[in-house]
């Protein structure tokens, strides 16, 4: 265990390691970056339940733990197995990365090769040779490590992960899957799963973004993605994070969304001890779209923090959210979705929705609204609920034959489709609906429910 | 089948049967008529299971065997059926999909084989067909969005589904039109049989023209006061509960 005074200091001299193993980077951009990352997370430190942004969530326990960064790839017996259950029986395109680093040797891109004209896809180390015009423009241009000291360590220790550039007018049919594994390392690990997804013109794409623990141990993925949307396209995100029981998991998507452009995420959270996920959105063109669901389902003493944030930056775009909870055991929720109208922002249309059902007497959650409206000719709405499951239907359900476990099992299940129903592949769905139904299950093995 | 005795109910501490004795056989179709507030729709869901509804005295034998201590969900697996008044809406749970798993639950518990799913889709086609309900009703989420007549048709077509051998109908004709309670009540006219039972609870006679009752039993102020056979529905068309009320008051 760290001390207090020295958890930021773990970090700092973990740096130091880590620039030496760098050879010939010194004077490179990226390694600047990486210099004004970790200066300014030393500045920082990390966040307490006094600022605002973490007021719920108390990440001590996550600094308290020595977690040494993984500085390089090793497959650490993960098989291809292992990656076809995780890709569900999908033969799309799949970018893997084991603990942040990307493995050539369980990624694979099979239907892409027809029509891969101008299409990049592959580790984001490689890129930064290759393409690095292309990475200077973008990479941590949105996930801005001034202002979170999460985003500032991922940039400190920035070092690979998976790179997805689709060019202008580009329409891919089947999804591209990011699939971030976590396994066994000796110590308590700490990885920094890194993408950088940027959307041409008139594009259209479809991501899979799954952060899995494969083993029971304790470790940090601490997940930070970008995506830029250009003008006119299309970006559907699915996000699942099924991380291990007592790992800890924060998780920043930062999009950017050209004029006309429409982003849709589905974020379901399973996993981890403690989790963290901001999304954030930023709408910089008119007409653009923005649409953010998640689900989360918690039990035992599971902490899942959900920060959304919708940037109206300018004049007649729209946004819509969803999230869902599903709380049992000793678990806490949080749902905190800021909304912000910027004086330009105009003819802003906004909806913002938090549900949650809690099954148990012990569960809690906090919801939070956070509206703040510059412009003065605008649409927005919010609401959010907090309930149990309904008597009437569970009665209903049980006068044709089902049993009050199947019942209430239906109905939770029930509650959380409207979410995974918005999902496009079937198989993942299924996975989904299948996990969610043996999560119930354990909680009542536990007598959680 | 059905022996119901000396059956005392209360919800928050309000008595509402007061005393309930009533019998029905196999291949009986009772109605048990009442204004509101009498207590007809109480012991439809006292029978159902509804756990709101406290019993205070007397019992409930269901086949020699007592049912007030069965679970909803275990009445429904040993044939009784109750078709509410007021049928829930269900989001996100498909009509078939419940109905599904619950009439394999009840197969199961008969000793029968489950049914797979293509079996089940031919059995509710050939059932939707019977209660004339629209085939797109049925993937749709439970009784959402459905149209009252919708909601209670639904009612009969699980019925039909189930198979049970003792059926409550709970003001199964309210908020009918001609047409909709002319195919409901053809519905369960087809359903009924030697081999099971039903009691009608309404507060109406106009179903009864249609489903003839081998007995009308008048239920005021949580006591059976009068029984009769389908005269006795007519007769209180025609002259209202508050005759019997009249003469309840005398014969008392």
């Amino acid at each position: 265990m760290i001390k207090a005074a020295d958890q930021v200091d773990w970090y700092l001299s973990n740096f130091e390691v880590f620039q030496k193993s760098l050879n010939g980077e010194a004077g490179s951009h990226i390694h600047a970056i990486r210099k004004a990352a970790i200066a300014r997370f030393a500045e920082l430190g990390f966040p307490t339940t006094r600022d605002e942004e973490w007021k719920y969530t108390d990440v001590a326990p996550l600094t308290k733990v020595p977690f040494e960064p993984v500085f390089d790839y090793a497959l650490n017996g993960v098989s291809t197995r292992d990656v076809e259950r995780l890709t569900f029986g999908q033969k799309w395109a799949r970018l893997v990365c084991v603990n942040g680093h990307f493995s050539r040797e369980l990624s694979s891109a099979p239907s892409l090769r027809r029509f891969s004209r101008g299409i990049k896809m592959g580790s984001l180390a490689e890129a930064m040779k290759s393409d690095p015009g292309l990475l200077e423009q973008h990479l941590t241009r949105y996930a801005r490590y001034d202002e979170n000291a999460f985003s500032a360590l991922s940039a400190a220790f920035l070092l690979d992960g998976v790179f997805v550039f689709i060019p202008d007018r580009t329409i891919l049919e089947e999804p591209i899957q990011l699939l971030f594994i976590s396994t066994a390392a000796d110590a308590e690990f700490v990885s920094f799963p890194r993408s950088l997804i940027v959307v041409g013109n008139n594009s259209q794409v479809s991501i899979l973004e799954t952060h899995v623990g494969l083993e029971n141990n304790v470790y940090f993925s601490n997940a930070v993605s970008e995506v830029v949307l250009g003008e006119n396209s299309v970006v559907e995100y699915e996000m699942v994070e099924d991380e291990s029981e007592r790992s800890f998991h924060i998780g920043t998507t930062q999009v950017h969304q050209e004029r006309n452009s429409t982003f849709t995420s589905n974020a379901i959270s399973y996993g981890g001890a403690l989790v963290r996920n901001n999304v954030a959105a930023v709408l910089d063109g008119e007409g653009a779209e923005c649409t953010l669901n998640g689900l989360y389902v918690v039990a035992d003493e599971q902490h899942v923090d959900n920060h959304t944030t919708i940037d109206h930056a300018k004049p007649h775009c729209s946004s819509h959210e969803l999230y869902k909870g599903i709380l049992a055991g000793k678990s806490r929720g949080v749902f905190n979705g800021k909304i912000l109208v910027r004086k330009d922002a105009q003819k802003t249309d906004a909806k913002q929705t938090n549900k949650n059902l809690v099954l148990s007497n012990d569960a809690t959650i906090d919801t939070k609204p956070q509206l703040e409206i510059f412009a003065n000719d605008v649409k927005c709405t919010h609401g959010a609920t907090i309930g149990q499951l309904d008597e009437e239907a569970t009665f209903y359900l049980r006068t044709r034959g089902l049993g009050l476990e199947t019942a209430r099992d239906v109905l939770t299940n029930a509650f959380a489709s409207d979410v995974i129903n918005r999902i496009q592949t079937p198989s993942l769905r299924d996975w989904l609906n299948v996990n969610l139904l043996i999560r119930l299950q354990r909680a009542r093995e536990k007598r959680e429910l | 089948m059905l022996e119901i005795i000396d059956l005392h109910v209360g919800v928050q501490g309000n008595e509402i049967l007061k005393g309930i004795d009533l019998e029905i056989n196999v291949g009986e179709v009772h109605a048990i008529m009442g204004p509101n507030g009498s207590g007809k729709s109480t012991l439809a869901q006292v029978l159902a299971g509804r756990e709101s509804y406290v019993v205070t005295e007397g019992k409930v034998l269901y086949e020699g065997r007592d049912l007030l201590a069965m679970a909803p969900e275990d009445r429904a697996r040993e044939g009784v059926f109750i078709a509410f008044q007021y049928p829930v809406e269900i989001p996100g749970v498909s009509n078939t999909y419940f109905l599904k798993a619950g009439l394999n639950a009840i197969r199961k518990h008969r000793g029968l084989e489950e049914l797979d799913a293509i079996e089940f889709l031919s059995l509710v086609k050939a059932k939707a067909k019977f209660v004339e309900m629209d085939e797109s009703l049925l993937n749709r989420p439970v009784n959402h969005g459905f149209s009252g007549g919708e909601k209670k048709r639904n009612e009969i077509f699980q019925m039909a589904v189930l198979e049970p051998r003792l059926a409550i109908l709970d003001e199964t004709d309210s908020g009918l039109d001609i047409d909709a309670l002319r195919i409901v009540a053809g519905g369960i006219n087809k359903l009924r049989s030697k081999d099971n039972a039903i009691i009608a609870v309404t507060h109406y006679q106009r179903l009864l023209n249609y489903v003839i009752p081998d007995f009308v039993h008048v239920l005021i102020d949580g006591r059976i006061v009068k029984s009769g056979d389908k005269e006795l529905a007519l007769e209180l068309e025609e002259r209202g509960y508050d005759w019997v009320r009249e003469s309840v008051v005398v014969s008392d």
